[in-house]
């Protein structure tokens, strides 16, 4: 089966100094998994490149989509091998020009050469003039535009060979998934969290996710959406294991023990609390929330200090200084936008006090919490913990 | 298990879902064939037809469609279509399925004038409202036959009759049609007197994706689906043999020693609701008290109370929330349905109860218990003593909403 060629290029992994071969070798592991489904689909380095192949049968679209799902990505283009002639390269280019313009109805193009391998006789500028040429005589319709082209094709002569290609599909960037550590997302079904845990593993966290519901308060519905919202996560990040906790006892202690007001509060501390808990038993190092300042009671800058203070573990807000448009946004981008917005009732809301406290003063909430058996409440909600593997 | 939901859909009788089976392996001739194979088809048509008329009043025609929705439509669309030059006002009520507010909705954006009459506290539909809305302009009076919320049985014969006297007075030709889907199979059909009766097949333990609609013999309305002129012109497609022929059969099962069934179903229905106010406080009925086991029974006028089909209990628990009772029943196997979709939204309350006049708070905390011929009084024990624990447990948090 012949074979089609994907430049794949990586952003901040080729600015790594000595860890460079490291990230290299995840990256590629990553991209390998990515095209595990083609048959006779390769993935290698050369010279600071990854070269992909896969059967030419396979729709570019869809290449390109799994690679550029991958963190550390930068950017993706299908491209065209040739021989390191330029009367070849020329020909070549000119094929692929006459298959634009059929399905384009391209008018104007440009071509701008790049030679890696100073051995090459033929100049960077002289690349692109000769090559333009060759294109001019062979399609006739075409004209040259140097300032806004139609198309702008890169002929590229490296050691191995010489690449023609024209557009980049931009990658998310970032960092290969595993090269980070790991972290334990606390999802709830809103449009915040799994942007949270996006963006940790764009920087090449390993993410595993806690889920918190009040059933029979939230419904079976309510978790389903939650498991949808991962498994788009998941197209990006591989299987993806989420503990599911019900909160109803503990929420029902909360509202018949201690004052309406700091319901909420009082709730996520044991979400927080349980959340260490279980990351610390399945070896995560940090916890990850979708909070956002000052958009909801409880994350006004007093409530998360009270929040805060009862982990010992580092908490990741990586939302922290967006605004919701922009959070709204990266969710449409992702793909979990559609899936967040469905109406469903998540256990934050199930309990949700008339006038909520919004300036807590952490004294005060502790002798509140004093009324209930803490440590016993928690062990029982993470005793009570379900397990389940979410694939993409 | 505990299934209360039949007001949604019931479960298909075996010997229906056995006789479905033959005939898609069996019976797979298109009976518009001419062979054999496609004669043999168009017998189990014909005989399921008359099997079907035969629960109808008289001279009437049965057109076969996909269900109750379907069967509204056409009724609404069809009538319209028909009468559009006569009148543009047509008459329906505040509580009618989707299948009928939507139609409605759409015709109005066709220039159509559609008035809706309200209904008193127990779901019965204001019949003054309905003699005052009429007029000369007027084409159509749609009224459900039981409503699916509040099990109220509407006055329909008194209505058709007020139709009919009206017609013959003003010389109009008002066309009557009712939504019979949750009356069907439940309660004696034959008095039923109207114009138009919609029908589904699953309401009755039948498959899902068929039903029918009634015609008066000489209405002649113009073909809802064109194609190849199945069921006499009126809606082409060819015919779905084995959900047609699962419908009669779910139809003669259903009717059969009705008597008996209506009155364990009152029994049932009896059970839980004095099970169910004894145990707990602040328990409100929505709809008629009294349950009625035939069509004519119900009337709006001085010698009629409104009375209800003996296959719905709707009850608000207050203080609680329908929702989450709802959650907690299906952990004990036991399953019903509510009256607010979303407890957050208030867009989600039911439009029944709402008509009826409950608040946001008293729809929050509806519940709906529909029977079928299959519950016992056993059952309705256990279903007392579960909802008594569920509704206990919420109300102690019950501050809260």
């Amino acid at each position: 089966m012949e074979k089609k060629l994907y430049i794949v290029r990586c952003g901040e992994v080729a600015l790594k100094g000595m860890n460079k071969p490291y990230f290299e070798r995840i990256l590629l592991e990553r991209v390998r998994k990515a095209i595990e489904c083609y048959e006779d689909a390769e993935a290698r380095w050369i010279d600071g490149l990854m070269f992909v192949r896969i059967p030419a049968d396979i729709p570019e679209d869809e290449v390109i989509g799994r690679c550029v799902r991958v963190f550390g990505v930068a950017s993706v283009s299908p491209a065209i091998e040739a021989p390191k002639d330029i009367n070849e390269i020329g020909r070549l280019a000119a094929e692929y020009m006459l298959q634009i313009i059929e399905e384009e109805g391209v008018k104007t193009f440009k071509v701008k050469g790049k030679r890696a391998d100073k051995s090459f006789a033929v100049q960077s500028p002289e690349i692109g003039k000769q090559v333009g040429a060759i294109i001019l005589k062979t399609c006739k319709v075409l004209s040259v535009d140097v300032h806004d082209p139609d198309v702008l094709l890169t002929v590229d002569v490296r050691r191995e060979g010489a690449y023609i290609f024209r557009d980049k599909i931009k990658g998310f960037g970032g960092l290969p998934l595993g090269t980070n550590g790991k972290g334990m997302i606390l999802m709830s079904g809103g449009i915040d969290s799994p942007v949270a845990a996006f963006m940790m593993a764009k920087r090449g966290m390993s993410i595993e996710a806690v889920h918190f519901h009040s059933y029979p308060y939230t419904s079976q519905r309510a978790q389903k959406k939650v498991e949808d919202l991962v498994k788009v996560l998941a197209g990006y990040m591989g299987t993806i294991r989420m503990h599911v906790v019900n909160l109803l006892p503990i929420q029902e202690q909360i509202v018949q023990n201690c004052p309406e007001d700091e319901t909420t509060l009082l709730v996520r501390r044991f979400m927080m609390r349980i959340a260490e808990q279980i990351a610390v038993k399945n070896h995560n190092m940090m916890l990850i929330t979708g909070e956002d300042l000052g958009q909801v009671a409880s994350q006004t800058a007093e409530a998360l200090v009270v929040t805060d203070s009862v982990v010992k573990m580092p908490v990741m807000r990586p939302l922290i200084a967006m605004d919701k448009v922009d959070i709204m946004d990266k969710a449409r981008e992702i793909g979990t936008y559609d899936i967040s917005i469905q109406p469903y009732e998540d256990c934050c809301t199930v309990f949700l006090p008339k006038h909520p406290v919004t300036k807590p003063k952490l004294a005060r909430i502790e002798k509140s919490e004093a009324a209930l058996d803490v440590q016993a409440l928690v062990d029982a909600a993470v005793a009570s913990e379900e397990i389940i593997e979410i694939r993409p | 298990m505990i299934y209360l939901d039949n007001s949604a859909t019931t479960r298909q009788y075996d010997e229906v879902t056995e006789l479905m089976y033959r005939v898609a392996k069996e019976t797979y001739g298109n009976p518009s064939s001419l062979h054999s194979l496609g004669f043999e088809a168009n017998n189990m048509l014909t005989d399921a037809r008359r099997d079907m008329e035969s629960f109808m009043a008289t001279g009437g025609e049965i057109v076969f469609t996909s269900g109750g929705t379907e069967s509204d439509n056409m009724a609404l669309v069809s009538t319209a279509r028909k009468m559009k030059r006569r009148g543009k006002r047509i008459i329906t009520t505040e509580v009618e399925h989707p299948a009928v507010l939507e139609t409605c909705k759409r015709l109005a954006e066709d220039g159509f004038d559609i008035v809706y009459a309200g209904v008193d506290d127990t779901g019965l539909v204001k019949t003054e409202d309905l003699m005052q809305a009429m007029t000369d302009d007027t084409i159509m009076v749609s009224v459900m036959t039981v409503n699916n919320e509040s099990g109220t049985i509407q006055p329909v014969n008194e209505i058709g009759r007020m139709i009919r006297d009206y017609n013959k007075k003003h010389g109009t030709g008002i066309v009557f049609h009712t939504d019979a889907v949750q009356a069907f199979g439940k309660l004696p059909f034959s008095q039923l007197d109207a114009d138009l009766v919609s029908v589904s097949a699953h309401k009755f333990h039948g498959p899902r994706g068929t039903g029918f609609l009634y015609m008066r013999k000489d209405l002649k309305l113009p073909a809802f689906i064109t194609g190849g002129g199945q069921e006499n012109h009126y809606r082409s497609s060819t015919e779905n043999l084995p959900g047609i022929a699962g419908m009669a059969l779910a139809a003669k099962m259903s009717y059969e020693k009705l008597d008996a069934k209506m009155a364990r179903m009152c029994e049932v229905n009896d059970h839980l609701y004095k099970g169910l106010t004894a145990e707990l406080k602040d328990v409100v009925l929505n709809g008629p008290k009294e349950l009625g086991c035939s069509i004519s029974s119900a009337g709006s006028g001085s010698a009629h109370t409104a009375v209800r089909c003996p296959a719905v209990l709707n009850l608000t628990f207050r203080g609680t929330r329908g929702e989450v009772l709802l959650h907690t029943l299906e952990q004990d196997g036991i399953f019903v349905s509510t009256g607010s979709a979303c407890a957050s939204h208030k867009t989600g309350d039911s439009h029944v109860l709402s008509a009826m006049g409950l608040d946001h708070k008293a729809i929050e905390g509806a519940i709906r218990f529909s029977f079928s011929e299959f519950n016992t009084v056993e059952e309705m024990d256990i279903v007392i003593d579960k909802v008594k624990m569920a509704v206990n447990r919420f109300r102690k948090l019950g501050s809260f909403r």
